[in-house]
């Protein structure tokens, strides 16, 4: 039917020079052009806010604290960045081949199967990266006024430690790892990127609540007003030696009309000088002494102290590389076992 | 040289053996035919032959000698797998770049032509490509390639008989022309006799039978004659399959070349590939091999 001839065969050499590496550029790019071109117009859209919430926060002249709360919410949002990145970026790439079968046709090319998953999963990583880095910058320059200098947030508290440049991008590069891996192991695509959002989410919280505080050994002080952006790990009261609780001593405090305001701090009910966020007030209770009795000489004199172990605002930077780097490594083990993996999958 | 050598080749998933002690040697210059009912072990063979699996016994080997999954073996091999898998959101012409890219070789005129003479558009998506346009765009890829081998894994299976009839002719322009080996998986025997001019039987995991088509019609007749006394010649030829109609009894026998004189009464016919497929699928017990002798072995460089 077909008058059609082969050529003639080529000559073989003894062994083949392989494929080069940059014959991949354009295959990764088409394939996965619209999941980058999404994760940068969602982030892309998000940085263009902060940036202007972040002049306007520079215009109006004065940081207000008291936005606290609205902070936090929008925190809150952006942690999803990382999770969904890996669950809709990487968690496809090798789940989607194994799952249409289109792999028998990809890994038998010439090319080699584990050379191509390094080719497809480096660019991507890298990109995905890069976009959640920059928006981190952005991130950090728009609530920078709001962050530091804040004497009730800590800059290492979970709620926007990991959104700046260093650990957005770290956390995003782990989560497109996690998804790689869960696509090879699971081999369908909603599945892994179900195991792709539980998994993320466990280490970020593990990694919020027990092992961020061990980066350093924390200070520890028996001065009742820690430094401002202090992130308190514990803090102990005694009387006489011995364990007291909270309630105890805010009674105590109760009579010059004062209370443990927030954690770290005493506040008195006077109009005396001070951030309003660092003041707890006891509007029942009578105040005879207010103004005149500084809360902290006063438990003293009941022979009331404080034992706070803390990790101080100082550390910041450290505590950014220290997570950036460990999530780094973890990140190339495990697009290392991912490209494994496919080198030695059982059909 | 051997285009595909297995010996004491085994696969288990779980506890199921898919491939058990196989043992073969496929010469090359053939259109090799892997027969078997499903589950037979044929596309496990084709997915090892291919290095898209790893053995859990023995050893196989490709393009003589050479480790499956190997870049000489990658570079050599194109492989078809069933329903022919392309990217469903990509062009024709996407996918024509995707494999020039992954290959040091890839004859993209040779593979536009053939396109553009199967009427098949270079702008369509090849998700909407009919099942047959389909097997025709990854033959066309593969055949591009200029592979020493094109594995084929039920390429009939999801095409129309004029699908069908031009796929397979297809691949034997390919094979007259550039003197590719091909080695196809089918559980359609009516098209194998046109096509095949070696067969590997598979049964259960294990080979059965294997050997040149027309070595293997040569030394196999098919006897009728009264079935009263089939049960006597059955001792004594080497019956691979008796079916009885009524009086009479067609016993499909191995003759191994010799010329055993057909016995008063009963008359001998030529078998055809068809009639004696299906004689062994019916009698997995039979086997028809040529014997560790006959299959060169080459070594498996590592």
């Amino acid at each position: 039917m077909t008058a059609l001839t082969l050529p003639a065969q080529p000559r073989r050499d003894a062994s083949p020079r392989p494929v080069p590496w940059r014959r991949m550029a354009w295959i990764t790019w088409r394939q996965h052009r619209l999941a980058v071109a999404g994760v940068v117009a969602v982030l892309g859209a998000a940085g263009v806010y902060l940036y202007f919430a972040g002049e306007q926060l520079r215009h109006q002249g004065f940081i207000s604290y008291g936005a606290g709360p609205v902070l936090s919410i929008t925190a809150v949002l952006f942690q999803v960045i990382p999770p969904l990145i890996g669950a809709f970026v990487g968690a496809p790439v090798l789940a989607r081949e194994l799952e249409s079968g289109t792999f028998r046709f990809t890994w038998t090319q010439g090319f080699g199967r584990a050379r191509w998953t390094v080719a497809t999963l480096a660019p991507l990583a890298l990109a995905v990266t890069v976009a959640a880095g920059a928006f981190g910058f952005v991130f950090s320059w728009s609530y920078g006024p709001q962050i530091n200098g804040n004497p009730i947030l800590s800059p290492l508290a979970a709620t926007t430690f990991d959104l700046h440049e260093v650990t957005l991008a770290a956390w995003t590069l782990v989560a497109f790892a996690i998804g790689a891996v869960a696509g090879i192991v699971i081999r369908r695509v909603v599945p892994a990127m179900f195991a792709t959002l539980v998994a993320w989410s466990g280490l970020a919280v593990v990694t919020g609540a027990f092992l961020r505080r061990h980066y350093e050994a924390p200070l520890v002080t028996s001065n009742f007003n820690l430094p401002d952006g202090a992130w308190i790990e514990s803090q102990r009261w005694a009387q006489d030696g011995k364990p007291v609780s909270l309630s105890t001593v805010d009674q105590v405090l109760q009579k010059i009309g004062a209370t443990v305001a927030a954690p770290g701090h005493l506040g008195r009910a006077a109009a005396a000088s001070g951030p309003s966020g660092q003041f707890g007030q006891s509007a029942s209770a009578p105040a005879p002494a207010a103004g005149s009795v500084n809360p902290a000489q006063y438990l003293l004199h009941h022979g009331i102290t404080q034992l706070a172990t803390y990790q101080p605002a100082s550390r910041f930077w450290p505590f950014q590389w220290i997570e950036g780097g460990w999530l780094l490594v973890l990140s190339l083990l495990l697009m290392a076992a991912a490209v494994w993996l496919v080198h030695r999958r059982a059909a | 040289m051997n285009i595909i050598e297995a010996a004491g080749l085994g696969k288990r998933y779980g506890s199921t053996w898919a491939l058990r002690e196989c043992t073969l040697a496929i010469p090359d210059g053939h259109v090799a035919a892997l027969v078997g009912p499903n589950g037979a072990g044929k596309t496990t063979l084709l997915n090892l032959a291919v290095g898209l699996t790893a053995p859990t016994a023995g050893v196989v080997a490709v393009l003589g000698g050479t480790r499956p999954g190997s870049p000489d073996a990658l570079d050599g091999i194109a492989f078809v797998a069933q329903d022919a898998p392309v990217y469903a959101n990509l062009s024709v012409a996407d996918m024509l770049h995707l494999t020039r890219n992954l290959n040091r070789h890839f004859d993209q005129g040779y593979a536009k032509a053939r396109l553009g003479e199967l009427g098949i558009p270079l702008t369509r998506k090849a998700g909407k490509l009919s099942g047959g346009q389909q097997a025709q765009l990854a033959l066309t890829l593969a055949l591009g390639r200029r592979p020493r081998l094109l594995l084929l894994d039920e390429p009939m299976a999801s095409l129309d008989p004029l699908a069908r009839h031009d796929f397979m002719a297809t691949v034997m322009t390919a094979m007259a022309d550039d003197g590719v080996s091909v080695v196809l998986s089918s559980h359609v025997l009516t098209e194998l006799e046109r096509v095949a001019d070696y067969l590997v039987l598979l049964s259960g995991g294990s080979v059965q039978v294997a050997g040149e088509v027309d070595d293997l019609l040569a030394s196999h007749r098919v006897l009728t004659g009264p079935a009263a006394e089939a049960g006597r010649y059955a001792e004594r030829l080497g019956v691979v399959h008796a079916r009885r109609g009524g009086a009479q009894a067609h016993l499909l026998v191995r003759t191994n070349g010799s010329t055993d004189p057909v016995p008063p009464g009963w008359e001998s016919h030529p078998v055809s590939l068809e009639e004696l497929t299906l004689a062994y699928l019916r009698e997995p017990g039979a086997a028809s091999l040529p014997g560790p002798a006959r299959a060169e072995r080459t070594e498996v460089s590592r």
